[in-house]
């Protein structure tokens, strides 16, 4: 670790400098640490807690009752599946954008890393109404695909395409940074030494980024399970059938069912929690790994 | 860790990513005869039950069964807009002809003539706008003349999204129409000033309805007649009371059955027996019970007719000359509520 301080960029200027500031600022560090306590206290933590207290109002039946009801069941079932599609697939692409832009030069470069970047800047609700522009029955392919018998929007693909856009950019933007520092000469090492493509990718490059890998599947899966804007664009709302957890929360509060909105909500903050706790958990224990890795 | 480990682990990700893939594509294409109705906001518990009654009436006869009627509810605008957009919906049972109408017209699914294809305007019940007060009426509210009193707030969404925010509109229009003889200088007056005692406009009933009865913000809601006996229900009755205005309009939600699609689907005959139903004596009960109008009052319960009381309904053919000319004059860009609404200072 010390080595590691030792490289830090932000090197203050002067011993003495350094000193003066933080002997200065003894009572405005005081204050800036209470000022984000409060605010994380207010803004976050209250929020949290509100949703727990909010699910667990009417008692455990209750709570039991709103997270086994069909529409409800029906609903976290398609979140997973809808999931369990969108994150392989970011995965796969994720690292082959990551790969491609950071292990090779090439023209468009930056056009590309823009494009990755494209899904984070573009409000979610635009990311549905594309698709229903794309597919929907008066959009470009609408009528093919009326031909054809094939459904997409209000239906699990298109639920799969607004959530594989919103969240594109998670894993390669995790990837693209730790693959850029850590440069291609292990690869090469590997190549000189008559590795093959694939046996290069997975005993070299892979293992190197795995922790960055693994935070962004973590955001990834995280967001996908979350998303709401743009798959309430291409949900349709069908109960039971493309209502996804964010949006069966929406329509239990709007039918006066605050508990049971709230308990369905619960299971999406707890997913939450496991997800920082999981992200914490690798800092903590691989914390020298991730380090160790990013030296290189 | 191993890198075989890890390339292995990879692997079964892989794999597990792929037979993910496969079996969302198995579960997509599973067949089954099912309806989808999509429907407007308040409906749901009113359809749940019709369903279920429609489904055994219907398996008990038929050798082809229907397993079940899926539900989909918003906006009366936006589900009109999503069936445009190619929500595979068997029928639509929407707010107001209007919405309908701009189904039959954008997606060409339905003729235009379709609400003469089923009784009553193809409207199985009806309903009207009432005022929702707060318990004891402390701002003695008691028609509509009371609601452009200065200092009085007034809830009511906006009628360029909401649905229910047009009949309530309308309702306020008739209503001056009829109390200034039609001077049309003074009935403008009217509604400049009954808007100017607006504090938000929500987009939707349902988000108005929370507005008042939970945010506690306004001294009159002008709701559905379900919704306030909805909200009577939910948050208790001695929360809030129901004031029954002299004249009110008459709510027609229009149903119809989307011919592209039950053609397509092969679901016509379930469709138009689905419809049917809500007109049968047990349709008819059903909706009295869920705080809807029936059109024939002998099927309902005694004691679920008795919660509608009398007042003078209007029509909005008889006022207004029908949904098109009214969503024009009124709701069109540069109609009357345009003119006439000044957002809050």
């Amino acid at each position: 670790m010390s080595e590691a301080a030792l490289h830090l960029p932000a090197v203050p200027p002067s011993r003495a400098g350094a000193q003066r500031v933080r002997g200065e600022s003894l009572v405005v560090r005081c204050l800036l640490i209470a000022v984000s306590l409060a605010f994380l206290a207010l803004f976050l933590l209250l929020p949290l807690v509100s949703v727990f207290v909010e699910a667990g109002a009417r008692g455990f039946a209750a709570y039991q009752a709103a997270i086994t009801e069909p529409d409800a069941v029906a609903a976290i079932q398609l979140t997973l599946l809808v999931a369990s599609i969108a994150v392989p697939f970011n995965i796969v692409v994720g690292i082959a954008a990551a790969w491609a832009i950071a292990k090779f030069e090439f023209r468009g470069k930056n056009f590309l890393v823009s494009l990755i970047d494209l899904p984070f800047s573009v409000s979610p609700v635009i990311s549905g109404l594309v698709f229903v522009l794309l597919f929907g029955a008066q959009g470009y392919f609408g009528a093919w695909l009326k031909a054809n018998d094939v459904q997409i929007i209000f239906a699990l693909p298109g639920l799969v395409l607004a959530t594989v856009f919103v969240t594109f950019p998670f894993v390669a933007r995790e990837l693209i940074p730790h693959m850029q520092a850590l440069g291609s000469a292990d690869e090469e090492a590997a190549l000189t030494l008559g590795a093959s493509g694939w046996r290069v990718f997975f005993a070299i490059t892979l293992p190197n980024v795995k922790w960055s890998l693994f935070y962004g599947v973590l955001l990834c899966n995280a967001r996908a399970m979350g998303e709401f804007g743009a798959v309430a664009v291409v949900s349709g709302k069908i109960r039971g059938l493309t209502n996804t957890m964010p949006l069966h929360v929406e329509i239990l509060y709007n039918e006066y069912m605050g508990a049971a909105a709230f308990a369905v909500a619960s299971l999406l903050a707890g997913l939450a929690l496991v997800t920082l706790a999981l992200k914490s958990l690798l800092e903590w224990r691989y914390g020298d790994a991730i380090a160790a890795s990013r030296r290189h | 860790m191993t890198r075989s480990r890890l390339t292995r682990l990879v692997r079964a990700g892989l794999v597990l990513g792929a037979f993910s893939l496969c079996f969302g594509v198995v579960a997509g294409a599973k067949a089954q005869t099912e309806l989808l109705n999509v429907s407007y906001d308040p409906t749901r518990e009113l359809y749940r039950e019709i369903n279920a009654a429609f489904i055994a009436d219907w398996n008990a006869k038929n050798a082809k069964k229907i397993s079940t009627i899926r539900q989909s509810h918003g906006g009366s605008g936006s589900q009109a807009r999503a069936v445009i957009d190619g929500l595979n919906a068997d029928v639509v049972t929407l707010a107001l002809a209007g919405d309908i109408d701009a189904v039959a017209q954008r997606s060409k699914k339905l003729p235009e003539n379709w609400q003469t294809r089923l009784p009553n305007n193809a409207s199985p019940y009806t309903s009207t706008i009432v005022f929702l007060v707060r318990k004891g009426n402390p701002k003695g509210v008691k028609d509509w003349a009371d609601l452009v009193k200065p200092g009085l707030q007034v809830i009511t969404p906006n009628p360029k999204t909401s649905g229910g925010a047009r009949w309530n509109y309308l309702a306020a229009w008739a209503y001056a129409e009829k109390a200034f003889d039609k001077d049309e200088a003074k009935v403008r007056d009217y509604i400049g000033k009954l808007l100017a005692n607006v504090p938000v406009l929500d987009t939707a009933a349902r988000g108005a309805t929370t507005t008042f009865t939970q945010r506690g913000i306004g001294d009159v809601f002008l709701a559905w007649e379900n919704e306030a006996f909805l909200a009577l229900k939910e948050f208790g009755a001695d929360k809030f009371d129901i004031v029954v205005p002299s004249l009110s309009i008459l709510a027609e939600p229009p149903v119809a059955v989307v011919d592209g699609n039950v053609d397509a689907k092969g679901t016509r005959a379930e469709a138009q027996a689905y419809l049917d139903f809500l007109y049968t004596p047990k349709g008819q009960a059903i909706i009295a019970k869920h705080y809807y109008r029936p059109r024939n009052r002998e099927a309902a319960a005694p004691g679920d007719l008795e919660r509608f009381p009398r007042l003078e309904l209007v029509t909005i053919d008889a006022v207004f000359g029908g949904w098109a000319k009214a969503q024009a004059a009124h709701f069109g860009d540069g109609g009357t509520f345009d003119q006439l609404y000044k957002p809050a200072r």
